[in-house]
C-alpha cells in the first residue's frame, strides 16, 4: 500500500541518518518510529521486522528494507539518484564507500570503548585529512563540474555533504585546505530540499550527547 | 602511449601489459582477505581474470605511490578502463555487468540485503585470526554462534519457503555465490555448521556443481586458502595489523543488537 516510507530506528544519528539525508534529498516525505526501550526492539524481533534482528529498518513499498546499503541503493535507485550507467554507479559506489567508511570512524568514537574516545577521534580527524578529504578535493578538481559524478545532482553529493558537516563538528576549520569542497558543500546546501532539512525542526538528528549514548546502550544492551 | 580518460581520475599514465589483454586485474596481496569474494563473483560468471599480487610491504607501497588505489587501499580491480576500489563497488559492478544483480529494483533489494548480511558475517570470520591469544576462543564461540543463530537461519528460510534453489529471482544471482562462499568459510571453522540447516545443506551440494562454480572450487584455481601463520604474517607486515583487531573491529557490529 503506498504511503510514506517509515524509518525503524532510535532517535538519533546513527546508521540510519544518512537514509534520512537521501530522503529528504530527494524530496520524499517520511515517518520515523523511534525505538525507546529494549521491549520495542524486542517487539521488532519477535514480529519478525527485521531480518537479522537489527536497524535500520524501513517499511518502503511493501517491504522491510533492512541493512543501510541495502536501504540506500533502493533509495537513490528509485528517486534516480544514482547516475546514468553503470560506470556512473560504480563511481557513485567507489566514493559513497568510502564516505562511510570515514563515517563509520566517527560513529566508533561514539559505539567503541571510553577509553578509545579521544584515539578514535584522532584516527578519524587523521583520515579525513589525509585520505578522504584530498580524494575527493581531487575528483572535483579533475572535472571541474559541480557534482562529483555525471554532472548532475546524485546521491553521492548528499553522503558527501553529510560527511562534511560531521568532519567540521570534529574541527570546524578542517576544510580550509580544500576550496572545493567547500564550494560543493555550500551549493548543495542551497539546493531547496537540502536547505529545508538543513533548519530546525527538520527531521535532521543532532550530535549525540552522554544521554543519547547511554539509552543507546540500554536499547542495543552494550 | 598517454591514453586518456575524460571522466575517470585515476587512471595510471603507463599501463602494465597484462591490463592489455582485456581481463579484469586484481591487484591484492597473495590471500583471501577482501579480494576473495571479487575472485568468487568473477569465477561463477565465467569470467577469467589476472592477477597482480604483491609480496611485501615496499611492493604495496610501489602500488600505493602509482596513484591508482583512491584511498591508498586494496582490493583494486582494473577493469572497462577503471581503477576500482572499495569491496562493494566492484562486486556491484561485476554482479550487474554479468546479470547476477535481479532483474528488477525488488529483486536488487532482496540481494543487497542478503549479500549485506553476508558480509557482516564474513567480516567476523576473517577477523578471527587477528584475535588476541587470550580471546580467541570466546571469539571463535561468539562467530559461530552469530552464524547459527542470526544468519544461517535467515538464508534456510528463504530457501525453504521460496521452494526454489536459489535465493533470489529461482536464477543465480551475487547472493547466492556469496552464501556459498561464507558456507564454506563457516564450514573452515567448524566442519558441522550447516548441522541442523538441511536447505542450506542442499543448496551448498547444488550450488557447487554449477560447472563455473565447480572449476573453481579444484585445486589449481585462483581461489585461495585459509589463513596460515606464514601468511597471517605477511598480511599485517603489509596492511600493519594488529592483534587484537578483532574485538575493535566487532564494537560496530555489537552495538546493533
Amino acid at each position: 500500500m503506498a504511503g510514506k516510507p517509515v524509518l525503524h530506528y532510535w532517535n538519533a544519528r546513527g546508521r540510519m541518518e544518512c537514509i534520512r539525508w537521501l530522503l529528504a534529498a530527494a524530496g520524499v516525505e517520511f515517518e520515523e518510529k523511534f525505538i525507546e526501550a529494549p521491549a520495542d526492539m524486542e517487539k521488532l524481533i519477535k514480529d519478525g521486522s527485521l531480518m537479522f534482528q537489527q536497524v535500520p529498518m524501513v517499511e518502503i513499498d511493501g517491504m522491510k528494507l533492512v541493512q543501510t546499503r541495502a536501504i540506500l541503493n533502493y533509495i537513490a535507485t528509485k528517486y534516480d539518484l544514482y547516475g546514468k550507467d553503470a560506470k556512473e554507479r560504480a563511481l557513485i559506489d567507489m566514493y559513497t564507500e568510502g564516505i562511510i567508511d570515514l563515517t563509520d570512524m566517527m560513529l566508533k568514537v561514539v559505539t567503541g570503548f571510553p577509553d578509545q574516545r579521544e584515539a578514535n577521534i584522532s584516527l578519524a580527524k587523521d583520515k579525513a585529512k589525509s585520505r578522504y578529504l584530498p580524494a575527493f578535493e581531487k575528483v572535483l578538481k579533475s572535472h571541474g563540474q559541480d557534482y562529483l559524478v555525471g554532472n548532475r545532482l546524485t546521491r553521492v553529493d548528499i553522503h558527501l555533504l553529510e560527511v562534511l558537516l560531521y568532519v567540521e563538528e570534529l574541527d570546524s576549520s578542517i576544510l580550509d585546505p580544500f576550496p572545493l569542497l567547500k564550494g560543493l558543500k555550500s551549493r548543495i546546501s542551497s539546493l531547496p530540499n537540502v536547505k529545508k532539512f538543513l533548519q530546525p525542526g527538520s527531521q535532521r538528528k543532532p550530535p549525540y550527547d552522554e544521554k543519547i549514548i547511554e539509552k543507546a546502550k540500554k536499547i542495543f544492551k552494550i | 602511449m598517454k591514453q586518456t580518460r575524460s571522466k575517470i581520475a585515476f587512471t595510471p599514465e603507463s599501463q602494465e601489459s597484462l591490463s592489455m589483454t582485456g581481463k579484469p586485474v586484481l591487484h591484492y596481496l597473495n590471500g583471501r582477505g577482501r579480494m576473495e569474494s571479487i575472485r568468487w563473483l568473477l569465477a561463477a560468471a565465467g569470467v577469467e581474470f589476472e592477477e597482480k599480487l604483491f609480496e611485501n610491504r615496499e611492493e604495496f607501497e610501489k602500488l600505493i605511490q602509482g596513484g591508482t588505489l583512491m584511498y591508498g587501499q586494496v582490493p583494486m580491480v582494473e577493469m572497462d578502463g577503471m581503477n576500482l576500489v572499495q569491496t562493494r563497488a566492484i562486486l556491484r559492478y561485476i554482479a550487474a555487468k554479468y546479470g547476477l544483480y535481479g532483474r528488477n529494483l525488488e529483486e536488487q533489494a532482496w540481494i543487497d540485503m542478503y549479500v549485506e548480511g553476508l558480509r557482516d558475517l564474513s567480516d567476523m570470520i576473517m577477523f578471527l585470526p587477528l584475535s588476541l591469544p587470550e580471546e580467541k576462543e570466546m571469539n571463535h564461540d561468539y562467530v559461530l554462534h552469530r552464524a547459527m543463530t542470526r544468519f544461517f537461519p535467515v538464508y534456510e528460510k528463504a530457501l525453504r519457503d521460496n521452494k526454489q534453489h536459489y535465493l533470489v529471482g529461482n536464477r543465480l544471482s551475487w547472493a547466492d555465490v556469496q552464501l556459498l562462499e561464507v558456507i564454506l568459510m563457516a564450514e573452515e571453522c567448524k566442519a558441522s555448521v550447516l548441522s541442523g540447516f538441511p536447505h542450506l545443506q542442499d543448496f551448498k551440494v547444488r550450488t557447487s556443481q554449477i560447472p563455473t562454480i565447480n572449476r573453481f572450487l579444484q585445486p589449481g584455481s585462483q581461489r585461495k586458502p585459509p589463513l596460515d601463520a606464514e601468511s597471517l604474517g605477511i598480511a599485517k607486515d603489509i596492511f600493519k595489523f594488529e592483534q587484537g583487531m578483532f574485538l575493535k573491529n566487532m564494537s560496530t557490529v555489537v552495538a546493533e543488537y
